[in-house]
């Protein structure tokens, strides 16, 4: 096995088109446990924690770009107030010793259904920047996740930043899981609410073979608001409204049973977490109008 | 691959060692220092919490080249010669210690609550200490130990 330990992105990108195979390790708290248990025994690992420029992150035209290397516990300490939605997720993420390491952009390379960013991330508009020696693109969130463990990257690629829209706009995450710290998502969901564009971004993960928008639930919610002229007045949501957000919410999963959960409970609880969320949000968004 | 860190002080090397090796692993096996434990190799127990650069971490999920060049703290490092860190001295003294196991981890990480709040509330700890399991389950004597040692750091 090699060890490849570049100083400067160029390089990683020099390395990476050299030796496709290489398996990028930051945080390692996903490929490490590969490792670990003799799941995986890749011909090359390439470390990114030597580079400087990936654990940086910037803010231009409203939004925020996130280098590929910022830990968790960062995006909750600096981030919170730009990106409360991610921040939210992050701060759900393994214990300390987990945010202290793991990052946005591994969440994002190991693609895991489960994993606590990506329905933040498809609710509020993120783009992903990989790059090669090739040049550099950004994904949207919507076309980054294609199957379990599966994304949008290209053999020669890295992931150089994720780019998310900063919001005073409320969003919130939620997910459910057996005790509050170290817990793999039984299910998970996001919504954001973006009042500019009268709005609302859902997302479920851990319910389907990728984290996935809930686009009927969306649709519907924004109907329902502009309708109403919600936005301009807001008043408390009727119950029938939440009520009928969670069902398309549970409706848009496809999840299966596992050790973690049974098929149906994934359903029931995702159309509580996006009742419950979607109260909060409101609440929160009814408060900063009035 | 050759290894070149700095553990709890002292300029270490160790030669040989396989790429896809933790940290820990290099710790224990390699360096002679046996104190961050081997449990779960997946981050769940958080037994071989170290400092790295500064930062909590579990060894167990950090390759050993990723410590080249860089500064390692591990609970060995936490005692000033005989004298043992208040962290320490106070889980001996609440008696925040059965099978010790999972003990190292937890001074590591105790250690590094009481530094960074220095009148940590009970939720605090309890969320400080999250990433850290102890089998034996004796959370209130380690809930005790970490009150009584940020008490002394404060006084």
């Amino acid at each position: 096995m090699d060890f490849l330990r570049p100083d400067t992105f160029a390089e990683a990108l020099a390395l990476k088109a050299g030796q496709p195979e290489a398996v990028p390790i930051a945080g390692g708290t996903d490929v490490m446990v590969e490792l670990n248990f003799d799941h995986r025994r890749p011909a090359a690992l390439l470390d990114l924690t030597r580079i400087a420029e990936l654990r940086e992150w910037s803010v231009a035209d409203g939004v925020v770009r996130i280098g590929a290397g910022v830990p968790y516990v960062r995006v909750i300490e600096e981030l919170g107030d730009r990106l409360p939605g991610l921040a939210m997720a992050s701060r759900t993420v393994g214990s300390p010793q987990i945010r202290n390491r793991g990052t946005v952009g591994g969440n994002l390379g190991a693609a895991s259904p489960a994993g606590d960013t990506h329905p933040v991330l498809l609710a509020g508009d993120a783009a992903v920047e990989v790059a090669s020696t090739r040049g550099t693109r950004l994904i949207p969130a919507t076309e980054f996740y294609l199957g379990v463990k599966r994304n949008a990257l290209r053999p020669d690629e890295l992931i150089a930043a994720v780019h998310v829209p900063e919001t005073r706009a409320p969003q919130q995450f939620s997910k459910v899981g057996t005790r509050n710290a170290m817990v793999i998502a039984v299910c998970s969901f996001a919504v954001a609410l973006h009042p500019g564009e009268r709005r609302v971004g859902a997302a479920v993960g851990s319910a389907a073979p990728t984290p996935r928008r809930a686009t009927d639930a969306e649709e519907f919610l924004t109907g329902e608001l502009v309708a109403t002229n919600q936005w301009e007045s807001p008043k408390p949501l009727k119950d029938a409204v939440k009520r009928r957000f969670g069902e398309l919410v549970a409706k848009a999963a496809s999840p299966i049973d596992d050790v973690r959960g049974s098929a149906a409970y994934r359903k029931h609880a995702l159309s509580v977490l996006a009742c419950r969320t979607l109260g909060w949000a409101w609440q929160d968004y009814t408060g900063k109008v009035a | 691959m050759r290894v070149n860190v700095t553990v709890n002080g002292e300029q270490r090397q160790a030669d040989e060692v396989w790429e896809g090796e933790s940290l820990l692993f290099l710790l224990r096996e390699r360096l002679g220092l046996p104190g961050s434990k081997n449990a779960c190799e997946q981050g769940e127990c958080g037994s071989c919490t170290v400092y790295l650069d500064d930062v909590p971490v579990c060894s167990c999920l950090v390759a050993a080249g990723q410590a080249q060049g860089r500064e390692v703290r591990t609970v060995e490092g936490l005692a000033q010669g005989d004298r043992l860190d208040p962290v320490q001295e106070a889980f001996v003294e609440a008696g925040a210690v059965q099978c010790g196991f999972c003990t190292p981890g937890l001074v590591v990480a105790a250690h590094d609550l009481i530094r960074r709040v220095p009148d940590p509330g009970d939720p605090e700890i309890r969320e400080a200490l999250a990433g850290n399991l102890c089998r034996c389950t004796g959370y209130e004597k380690i809930m005790d130990a970490v009150r009584l040692a940020a008490r002394r750091a404060r006084s």
